[in-house]
């Protein structure tokens, strides 16, 4: 069985481009360069260099002590906290601006709902000085203050987004929106493993680096380039494809996806969309989705912003259909008690997105030597006034 | 043959009107169909409502969402449709995103659309590939004509493959935009409309996105087959109501005969 892409887009029945005529053209001309133009020498040395010097990779791989004394199991952590604006976010809009400059593009547009996505491509058209629209849901500028200064300052503008739910999801439709009133001088940057092929694909192989270096970084520390579970949370998926990629086809390698669960899966205040959801179309992809029995589309909750999405990418789809992936949801609480619990016992404040794969010890066990590395997505200096309310510290 | 085919023949310019089912009020669609009719229009644009309509601007953005607010839904739709054809003989299409057709069942809706007298599907998100090999038999089957569209950045090439493929008309869109988005055409929309006028397709061309007067009516058909109206009707019917109907169709047509 395949799990990576298909030559036609696909992952098992997920994926494909359900675009309008009007992004055709776009999407058409993305697909047939992309590939091309990320395996260009020139591509991948300016790639790397920029990994390298700007974000600060490789990103180490810190065996967690103390936290795996307390699960009494091995407990590896993906420091993708440590890059340049604090996630994995950035290997993503850093590789895709320089597919958008050889696309001979100079109008940037990105959606963004926490702000990290937003953020990234703020700081990389900075970087590229390229013209740079942020659109973001009106309530989660209210919520994410302190990331629409940091996209301000770095010269990007931010347009409200007022439609529907006015959060990601509505973000991400005015970014097509956008994209297919500007067809010609613009690339729209797509924060995750969503949206039509071949943005899946694209966004997987820049998020790639995560697995790779844990493949080189692993053998060093525990003589084997296999752990025995890779563990991520999942919104719409992107850090756990760069963290699955090398090991998709390995099923030595167990997956665990982290789905939020709000305040209870069946709460009607969730974003666990691998039980929520069925098959259908959103953003272009056919994937996971929730919705109505009409074919509405739900609005999920979460306390985390980055995982408030009513979708998962084709990607995950497919690991979850074709039970390559074990799929767990974690509450709100659970998320929180488990972040906070990392600050206390390894000294590291996680983003709260992340903090929902640090709460699957509840859930599940492991065994003492079993070796765990969890994708330390994002750090959680945008949480802070998320972790004082809760905790009323 | 199909009423969208018949229609094509006759020997003028048509004018096609798009609404939101379910809006202004929950039970209009019956009514706004039947004066759209009686005031002279030759085709008419159901709109299926939906939650996140990509393609479209502002005004059709909120008569969807005000639609299911109201508790439109594609079964309801259905049931408000019956017996709509012991009244009504223009062509009548569903317009719609394809993930609540795609959750009521492909084959299930186009048996309800062929049951209900319904003659095509315009559906923006069903990408012409995936029509074709999975699709297209059961369209044929109830007698549904696809409509697909072309725009201003469409290829000579996929033109051609997408007249090679159409039957009844092609959608063309006006411009670079979602619906409702510009308004007027200057020098750069006429020359596409020329462009695709010496083309000599196959397929007739009905032009939409940016239509909403008597001038850019005008304007279109000189170089099309017909134009479709949906964002301005709506602005009229969020003012005026059904009862305005006539007036605002009129509008359009006033000086087309003389």
């Amino acid at each position: 069985m395949q799990y990576n892409i298909n030559e036609n887009g696909y992952y098992g029945d997920f994926g494909g481009a359900y675009i309008p005529e009007m992004l055709y053209p776009n999407i058409e001309e993305l697909r047939q360069n992309y590939l091309k133009i990320m395996t260009e020498p020139d591509f991948i040395t300016e790639f790397n260099a920029l990994l390298k010097d700007y974000v600060g990779r490789p990103s180490p791989l810190y065996f967690a002590k103390r936290l795996s004394t307390r699960y009494n199991t091995k407990i590896y952590l993906k420091r993708e906290d440590l890059n340049h604006t604090g996630a994995h976010k950035i290997n993503n809009t850093i590789g895709q601006i320089l597919v958008a400059k050889r696309l001979g593009k100079n109008r940037i547009i990105a959606e963004t709902g926490a702000g990290q996505h937003g953020v990234a491509t703020a700081t990389v058209c900075a970087l590229m000085n390229m013209e740079c629209i942020v659109y973001m849901g009106e309530v989660d500028i209210v919520r994410q203050a302190q990331n629409v200064a940091r996209m301000k300052i770095l010269g990007a503008k931010i347009v409200p987004v007022l439609s529907g739910s006015k959060t990601l999801k509505d973000a991400t439709n005015e970014a097509i929106r956008d994209w297919i009133n500007h067809p010609v001088d613009t690339h729209y940057i797509i924060g995750s493993v969503v949206g039509p092929h071949p943005y899946p694909d694209m966004v997987a192989r820049f998020q790639a680096v995560i697995s790779k270096e844990i493949q080189w970084q692993l053998q060093e520390k525990e003589g084997r380039s296999n752990p025995d579970y890779v563990i991520a949370c999942v919104g719409g998926g992107s850090n756990a494809a760069g963290a699955y990629y090398h090991y998709l086809e390995n099923t030595d390698v167990k997956l665990i996806a982290v789905e939020a669960a709000g305040k209870g899966v069946y709460s009607g205040e969730s974003a666990a969309t691998s039980i929520l959801g069925n098959e259908g179309i959103i953003h272009g992809s056919k994937t996971l989705l929730m919705q109505t029995q009409d074919g509405q589309i739900v609005e999920p909750y979460s306390i985390s912003a980055g995982l408030d999405y009513p979708g998962v990418g084709p990607m995950h789809a497919n690991l979850f259909k074709s039970g390559r992936a074990e799929f767990i949801a974690i509450t709100d609480d659970q998320a929180m008690t488990a972040g906070l619990e990392l600050c206390q016992l390894e000294g590291i404040i996680p983003a709260i997105e992340t903090s929902h794969s640090l709460a699957i010890f509840n859930q599940k066990k492991f065994k003492p030597n079993d070796v765990l590395v969890i994708n330390l997505s994002g750090r959680g200096d945008k949480d802070l006034n998320t972790f004082i309310n809760h905790f009323k510290l | 043959m199909n009423r969208i085919n018949q229609k094509i023949q006759e020997n003028k310019k048509l004018l096609s009107i798009y609404f939101s089912a379910g809006y202004p009020n929950l039970e209009d669609t019956k009514s706004i169909i039947k004066n759209l009719e009686a005031s002279g229009v030759d085709m008419i644009e159901i709109g299926l409502p939906f939650s996140d309509p990509l393609a479209d601007g502002e005004t059709i953005q909120q008569s969807s969402t005000q639609a299911l607010k109201n508790g439109m839904s594609t079964a309801l739709l259905f049931e408000q449709l019956k017996g709509i054809r012991s009244t009504v003989t223009i062509p009548l299409i569903i317009m719609g995103y394809f993930n609540p057709i795609l959750q009521y069942g492909v084959a299930d809706f186009c048996k309800k659309c062929h049951a209900l007298g319904i003659d095509g599907l315009i559906i923006p998100d069903l990408p012409l590939a995936v029509y074709q090999e999975q699709y297209q038999k059961i369209f044929e089957h109830y007698g549904l004509i696809n409509i697909f569209l072309i725009t201003p950045q469409t290829t000579v090439e996929r033109i051609h493959h997408i007249d090679k493929q159409s039957k009844g008309f092609i959608y063309m869109v006006s411009s670079a935009s979602v619906t409702g988005g510009k308004s007027g055409f200057g020098n750069v929309q006429i020359d596409y409309f020329k462009r695709i006028e010496k083309m000599r397709l196959k397929t007739p061309q009905i032009i939409g996105f940016g239509i909403a007067d008597y001038l850019t009516f005008k304007l279109a058909t000189n170089h099309a087959k017909g134009a479709i109206i949906g964002s301005a009707f709506i602005k009229a019917l969020t003012s005026n109501g059904v009862t305005g109907i006539e007036d605002f169709i009129n509008q359009i047509k006033n000086e087309q005969n003389t």
